[in-house]
């Protein structure tokens, strides 16, 4: 084999090829061999390198230099300077600009990444490269040498729960799908990540689409569906996008559409947008959406299984337990059950959010402990304060406290203190927070979302949030407490989805950890994070202060007054206790009470 | 792109598409350098690439990587080459020509072993 010291890589995608990488490959060649270099530079067709908006462009190698807008005619030019003399030609590259990835770092020591293990390693809009990965073996093993009752088994035997959130055996809920006699039947992945804050799936879906594409042709195999949706919220627009893209080169490959690999399946996918309504992740509503009907859930049963979309049997997973299922093809149940406790197998991801030092996501073995996410992973509490409490389990989840921070991360452990696992949001909170105003908060978020078809949830998530504003202000009145516990379990009790009867657990699971700090705001009037603002007051303090005007100048209400070098004064009537004078104070003479 | 029409096929692709991104990071233990400014062209710099590559190829060997540079200011001791092995510092070596580089690629590349008197010194 003749050796080529540099490689030459011209996209031949469509818009490239429609701005002339054909007559630029040509052009190189012709070139090459004039300036007899033909033996010592290969040039290749490749797919995607960048946008292609300015192609052709092409990768040059071993340098990694990025051309772009190259014409025939600038060919001679190139070929002399870069090839023959070695000199980058400054004006057709494409500088790297070094990317910081924010939201993924490099894995810490505690994770293990499955679901996330390509992303940011590999181009999400390039299939080959998730084939060079071992991408879609998984599909060709199952095709190939497995019935879909064996994929079932593998499946069960891998243990692997629904990493949406309720954590309901993934082999099982396709059984139930597999066994109704019902066709044609339809498969749902549920990208509608709405929790606050956590972004796991739209990760997964914009860095390894394929990934979550193959799991989905074995999950179709395995119930016998004929046709898949992937319901993606419309605020991933570069999810869509990738999504688009990977759906339409499986397309190109085979791999979706008629006759999969040669075998006599056939599977194909479509993307639908949901419009951002928190309850379409939940999966009645979901089906509704897809129907074209307004997102409102239903009484189950019929489960899904048995009558879903279009009143036929429906599987509905998330994204990521989807993109769990080659690698247990591949790697065998037994590896993935290897990993995690005895009823939670595998990995699971994680949103770190809030006063941790290194905010992003992360993958754990499940079994881990809060404090090894915290504290290993994430690095432990900001600036050194103390921890007060995590939220695991987006707004349908529980606050946990510090007692509970060598709690094993698994479905029932969570459950059994009044969290949950949910698709995997985790809120860090430091001393500084006060948590009724957390419970506040996500009542607002629930209470928003909710979409009215029910009237506990309707009416209670108002009620409770009519309550806690109140607490919050400093109007809470005796009985307030006994108010919230009965009206959350109402409310949970008797909420016709998910969505209502999740909605109470901040409250509960505040009331239950920190009880007292209720008690302060209705009893005393007194916020003990300092937090609530009708709950405070700003003071200068005589002694410390120098006079030195600085907060009388950045108040926005002109609240303080007082004489250059002599102690100033926060007129406590004015004050809108924005927290502006405390932030600029270079001498600590403000006190919060 | 054809479609894919067995595991067989789709083995191949992986192949294929290993390769590629083997191109895209290959970092060889050995970075070979030519001179290929005009002076060097103009030296035989043409003939001592060639040659090198020949070298790498009759060898059938890997983890080599053969780049250009331009002029380094030595226009008379072109063709000029340097040879960088690993982490050690870049070695520069004068005036040459194919024999030579049989010996460069040999000795040095092959063998770890700079050749003291084509060193050129500056």
């Amino acid at each position: 084999m003749a050796y080529f010291r540099s490689h030459v890589l011209v996209c031949v995608d469509p818009v490239c090829l429609s701005r002339g990488a054909h007559e630029l490959i040509d052009a190189l060649q012709d070139e090459l061999v004039a300036q007899d270099l033909i033996n010592e530079i290969q040039v290749l067709e490749t797919s995607r390198i960048g946008g292609c908006a300015d192609g052709p462009e092409m990768m040059v190698y071993p340098e990694g230099v990025h051309y772009v807008g190259l014409t025939t005619d600038d060919v001679p030019y190139l070929v002399s300077e870069h090839f023959l003399k070695g000199r980058i030609v400054e004006r057709f590259r494409v500088k790297v600009k070094p990317a910081v990835d924010e939201e993924l770092g490099p894995a810490q020591a505690k994770e293990v990444r499955v679901v996330l293990r390509n992303c940011g390693e590999i181009d999400p809009e390039n299939i080959e490269d998730y084939i060079a990965e071992d991408g879609y073996m998984a599909l060709g093993k199952v095709l190939g040498e497995m019935s879909p009752e064996q994929v079932i088994e593998e499946v069960l035997a891998s243990g692997l729960r629904g990493r949406g959130g309720a954590g309901f055996p993934a082999g099982k809920k396709w059984q139930l799908a597999r066994n109704v006699q019902d066709f044609p039947k339809y498969l749902i992945c549920n990208a509608d990540e709405g929790d606050p804050g956590a972004f796991m799936n739209r990760r997964v879906l914009e860095g390894d689409p394929h990934s979550v594409i193959e799991g989905m042709i074995i999950a179709a195999y395995a119930i016998g569906a004929s046709q898949g949706y992937i319901y993606c919220r419309a605020e991933y627009p570069l999810a869509v996008k990738t999504l688009k893209i990977a759906i339409q080169q499986a397309r190109n490959y085979g791999l979706l559409g008629n006759d999969i690999l040669g075998s006599e399946f056939s599977f194909d996918l479509e993307v639908r947008m949901g419009a951002g309504a928190f309850v379409c992740g939940e999966e009645t509503a979901l089906i509704a959406s897809i129907e074209g009907k307004r997102g409102e859930p239903r009484t189950r049963p019929p489960f899904p299984a048995v009558k879903g979309l279009w009143g036929k049997p429906t599987n509905n997973n998330n994204v990521e337990t989807y993109a769990n299922v080659p690698q247990i093809i591949i790697n065998g149940a037994e590896w993935f059950a290897s990993m995690g406790t005895e009823k939670s197998k595998g990995t699971k991801t994680f949103a770190i959010a809030g006063d941790v030092k290194n905010t992003g996501l992360v993958e754990v073995p499940l079994g881990i402990t809060l404090r090894e996410i915290i504290y290993d992973v994430g690095g432990g509490i900001k600036d050194n304060k103390a921890f007060k409490a995590a939220q695991i389990g987006g707004p349908m989840g529980g606050c946990l406290p510090e007692k509970y921070l060598d709690l094993s991360v698994d479905y029932e452990s969570l459950t059994s203190v009044g969290a949950m696992m949910g698709s995997g949001g985790l809120i860090v909170m430091d001393e500084d927070t006060c948590m009724v105003d957390i419970a506040r908060y996500f009542m607002d978020f629930t209470q928003d979302e909710s979409c009215g078809k029910c009237t506990p949830c309707r009416i209670g998530t108002r009620r409770l949030l009519e309550i806690l504003e109140r607490i919050c202000e400093g109007k809470g009145q005796d009985g307030d407490i006994e108010r919230l516990e009965h009206l959350c379990e109402v409310v949970g009790q008797n909420s016709l989805c998910g969505l209502g009867q999740g909605a109470p657990n901040p409250v509960i699971s505040t009331l239950k950890h920190f009880r007292d700090e209720y008690e302060a705001h209705i009893k005393e009037k007194r916020c003990p994070a300092k937090v609530c603002r009708s709950l405070i007051s700003y003071e200068i303090i005589d002694e410390v202060c120098t006079g030195c005007t600085v907060c009388a100048r950045n108040c926005p209400v002109d609240a303080i007054t007082g004489e250059r070098r002599h102690p100033h004064f926060i007129d406590p009537d004015l004050c809108i206790r924005c927290g502006i004078c405390l932030q600029v104070c270079n001498f600590n003479a403000i006190s919060v009470s | 792109m054809s479609a894919v029409k067995s595991l067989e096929d789709l083995k191949r692709i992986k192949e294929r598409a290993l390769e590629k991104k083997q191109v895209k990071a290959s970092s060889g233990s050995a970075h070979v350098i030519v001179g290929m400014g005009t002076c060097g062209i103009a030296a035989g710099a043409r003939d001592t690439m060639k040659a090198i590559l020949k070298y790498i190829e009759t060898n059938n060997l890997s983890g080599i990587i053969v780049t250009q540079t331009g002029c380094i200011g030595l226009c008379e001791r072109e063709p000029i080459v340097q040879v960088s092995m690993g982490e050690e510092p870049k070695i520069t070596y004068g005036k040459v020509t194919p024999d030579v580089v049989q010996r460069i690629m040999k000795e040095h590349v092959l063998g770890g072993k700079s050749i003291q008197e084509f060193i050129v010194k500056v």
